[in-house]
Order: C-alpha cells, then sequence, then structure tokens
C-alpha cells in the first residue's frame, strides 16, 4: 500500500528537468522503482510527485564505439546483461548485471537509478568506479559529466543537482589485453561485500598498478591504495596477500545484518583475493 | 495524474480497469478477483507476489499498475488451459514441489518466463534464475527438479 502520489510521464530530457525544477523537493526521479518504491512503502521517504523518465524513449539506449560503452539510463539490468555490445565490449560487466538482487528487481531496475539511489549495499559501483566510468547529467545548464567516483558522496548521497537527471553511464573501455573481474558475498538480495579489480598481465606480473575498487562494505566504494604494486607479480602469495591488506585498510566497514565490523573487513582480504584469483584465471 | 483507466491483456484477455498512480500491481490483479498471486514480504525479496509483465517476472507488490499499461500480464491463472494443467504445475505436483503452497503460484510463474526464454535450461541455471524465490517448507532440490521435469515436457510436446 502506498501513499498518495502523481506520477509525470515526461518525455523528453528537458521536460523531466523543467519537472524537476517545477516540484523540486517534492518530487522524484522514477524509472525502474526498485528502490524507490520501496522506501516510500516502508515510510522512509515520501513525494507527493514522482517523474517517470521511462517515457523518454532515447533513454533506453545502449550503444558501443571502439573505445565508450554509453548505456542509456533507463536500461535495466535485464537489457544489460543480454546486451549484444555489451557482452562484446565488457562482458564482466554483463556477468555483474547478471547477478545483481535477483530477476525481477533486475527485470524493473535501472543502472542509473542504482547509483542515483546510492544505496551502499550495491553491485555496479565498485566496477564503474574500476573502469573510470562516468555519468552523464542534464540539467538547466546544459549538461555535465561526472566520475562515478565523484557522484556517490555518501551513503543515500550523490552529487546529482536539484534540477538534474542522470541521462547515461559512459565506460571507457579498458585495453584490449586488460581483464576486469567482480566477485562478491551475498546473502539474499544484496551483496555484504564486492569486489572488482582491472588490470592488464605480462607474463604473470601486472602492468602498471592493478585497479582495486571495494564495494558494499562501507559507506561508498573505496579505491585500494595499489601503486606499489605495478609490476608485481599476480601469482605470487605475499604480494596478493599484501594487496589484500591494502584492501582491509581501505575500508571502514559498515555494521549491519550482514556482518559486524572485523567480519566484513576479513570478507574483504578474502574477496580481493579471489578478485585477484579471477583476473590470473581469466582468458583474455 | 491521479485517476486513470488502463488497458492491459491480462491472461489473454483485454481488460479496462480504473486506477490511481500509486496502486500497485497486486492490488489491481487481486483486486479483480486473481487472488493466486500472493503478498509475503512487501519488499520484493521473497518472490511470493511475481507476476509476468511484458514476459518478465516482476514483484507485483513493488510494481505500479500503470506500468501495465498497453501490456501483457500473466498471473498463475493464466498458466492452465481451462481444466488442463500447464506442464510446470504438473510436474510441481508430480514432484511434491510445494507444501503450504503459499510461494508456489510465483516460484511457477518465475519458472515459466524462464523455459519461454530458455526451453533448455540446465540444473545451475535453474537455480540462479530462481534464488529470488524463497519457500520455508521444502527445500529448493524438488523445485528445480519440478521445473527441469516440465522444461522437458514442454520439449517433448512442441
Amino acid at each position: 500500500m502506498l501513499r498518495r502520489f502523481d506520477v509525470h510521464r515526461a518525455t523528453t530530457v528537458a521536460e523531466a528537468v523543467q519537472l524537476r525544477g517545477l516540484f523540486g523537493e517534492d518530487a522524484a526521479v522514477y524509472a525502474g522503482g526498485t528502490e524507490l518504491l520501496l522506501a516510500m512503502k516502508m515510510g522512509i521517504a515520501r513525494w507527493p510527485h514522482l517523474i517517470d523518465v521511462k517515457t523518454i524513449a532515447p533513454l533506453r539506449q545502449i550503444s558501443a564505439t571502439n573505445d565508450t560503452l554509453r548505456i542509456g539510463a533507463t536500461a535495466t539490468h535485464w537489457d544489460i546483461e543480454r546486451d549484444a555490445a555489451v557482452l562484446r565490449a565488457l562482458p564482466a560487466l554483463a556477468r555483474l548485471e547478471a547477478n545483481v538482487a535477483n530477476v525481477r528487481v533486475r527485470a524493473a531496475g535501472t543502472l542509473a537509478g542504482n547509483l542515483a539511489f546510492a544505496e551502499p549495499h550495491a553491485d555496479p559501483p565498485a566496477m564503474l568506479i574500476a573502469l573510470g566510468a562516468r555519468v552523464i547529467l542534464e540539467g538547466k545548464g546544459g549538461p555535465r559529466s561526472l566520475a562515478v567516483a565523484d557522484l556517490i558522496t555518501g551513503m543515500y548521497e550523490t552529487a546529482i543537482g536539484a534540477d538534474e537527471i542522470i541521462v547515461a553511464i559512459e565506460i571507457p573501455l579498458p585495453a584490449k589485453d586488460a581483464r576486469a573481474a567482480y566477485v562478491k558475498f551475498q546473502i539474499l538480495e544484496r551483496p555484504s561485500v564486492g569486489v572488482a579489480a582491472v588490470a592488464t598481465l605480462r607474463d604473470g606480473r601486472f602492468s602498471g598498478a592493478p585497479t582495486v575498487v571495494v564495494g558494499a562494505a562501507d559507506e561508498v566504494p573505496r579505491v585500494v591504495p595499489t601503486a606499489q604494486f605495478a609490476g608485481a607479480d599476480a601469482h605470487d602469495a605475499p604480494t596478493r596477500e599484501a594487496i589484500a591488506e591494502a584492501a582491509r585498510r581501505a575500508v571502514e566497514p559498515l555494521a549491519d545484518l550482514a556482518g559486524g565490523v572485523e567480519y566484513k573487513r576479513h570478507l574483504v582480504g578474502v574477496f580481493t583475493q579471489r578478485a585477484i584469483d579471477a583476473l590470473v584465471t581469466q582468458a583474455t | 495524474m491521479g485517476r486513470r483507466e488502463i488497458h492491459l491483456r491480462l491472461n489473454g484477455g483485454d481488460r479496462r480497469v480504473e486506477v490511481e498512480d500509486q496502486t500497485l500491481l497486486i492490488e489491481l490483479v487481486r483486486g479483480v478477483g486473481l487472488i493466486g498471486t500472493k503478498l509475503s514480504c512487501d519488499m520484493q525479496v521473497c518472490g511470493a507476489c511475481t507476476v509476468l509483465l511484458d514476459g518478465r517476472p516482476v514483484s507485483s507488490c513493488t510494481t505500479l499498475a500503470i506500468e501495465a499499461d498497453g501490456k501483457p500480464v500473466e498471473t498463475i491463472e493464466g498458466l492452465a488451459d481451462g481444466a488442463k494443467l500447464h506442464p510446470l504445475q504438473e510436474a510441481f505436483i508430480e514432484r511434491f514441489a510445494f507444501q503450504c503452497g503459499y510461494c508456489t503460484p510465483g516460484i511457477i510463474v518465475t519458472a515459466k518466463a524462464l523455459l519461454d526464454a530458455d526451453p533448455e535450461p540446465g540444473a545451475e541455471r535453474v537455480r540462479q534464475w530462481m534464488e529470488g524465490n524463497i519457500c520455508r517448507c521444502t527445500g529448493y532440490q524438488t523445485i528445480v527438479d519440478a521445473v527441469l521435469d516440465a522444461a522437458e515436457q514442454l520439449r517433448s510436446a512442441r
């Protein structure tokens, strides 16, 4: 049961931006509704107006060029996990999307909505940050681009302006010989800990430093400092343990129903090692 | 805005229903007498309220009814052909894949979406697809077995 509200179906980005300006704090942007309607049902949030952006047809497009994958704001996890361009250009993202929450959430929920809600227990942000993804926002002042790492500013907090909506996510495609992996530990529909890793390996060694980002454990995703591991042997047990230790030190885990602080910190180490394992065993 | 009339194709029949913007899809289907769809967790975790919207499984407890405008909706009541049960329903009986039965409509509807898209799923695929449907009575082995049996039945019937 939901309290009364009005849904306004925008048909263009300009109209959605205008509605944002008109209703201000009284409106929320509505796409999949998987987070928004849940929060409203639980009484955590109440908006008298919802601005539906699913009715803006071009926002559902997914396309890839030689160097960028562009995912429209209303593309659902379901769309992304089976999209030919995603499967070809970034299979690690397709795999991640195929394991978000459950099949019903994937059928309705959008990647942009996942970012906009900034629920800490989420899969995509860690991987998107590891890949250097950016969101394209549009507001009264026109479009702007913001790194996902700068978009998520806290638990349920983002840098999206009061008159802005996300129109797309742009992901620079990693180099041809780069590898990307995401591993997680999950009970029910949200991850307790998720680790994304991106690296290029040459003769078993990291070419440059590996990128490791820990998601879900902390209030925001944490980029693990890995500069010292540039050129290190990816198969070397002490190196892997040192990266795991760096990851454990990089997070301040949230204690919640998924586990306590020390337990989650332990999981962060274990899953960082597994993410490196996944890179090493992956064919390029 | 506010109140609107929507047109949907509900279990194969055209239907006009007046809903409010905040009306949930589960309120719509149960409101027209299709009470096979069950409300349980009310937070899209358990899968008991699953219906197919445009062929995709969704939690009707967390989907607005207005989303069904112009689209097909299928509930558990839409599976049987008169008195003839759907192969999934037969397989669940054959395998004793339910006890109290409360989660069963959502589980069968979710499985139907899988078999519609992928007529030859392996056991792992079934498990991964169904992991968002919770049963607190039976354990899951008989459910997976029933879905695999039904898949085989549907393939041999074609």
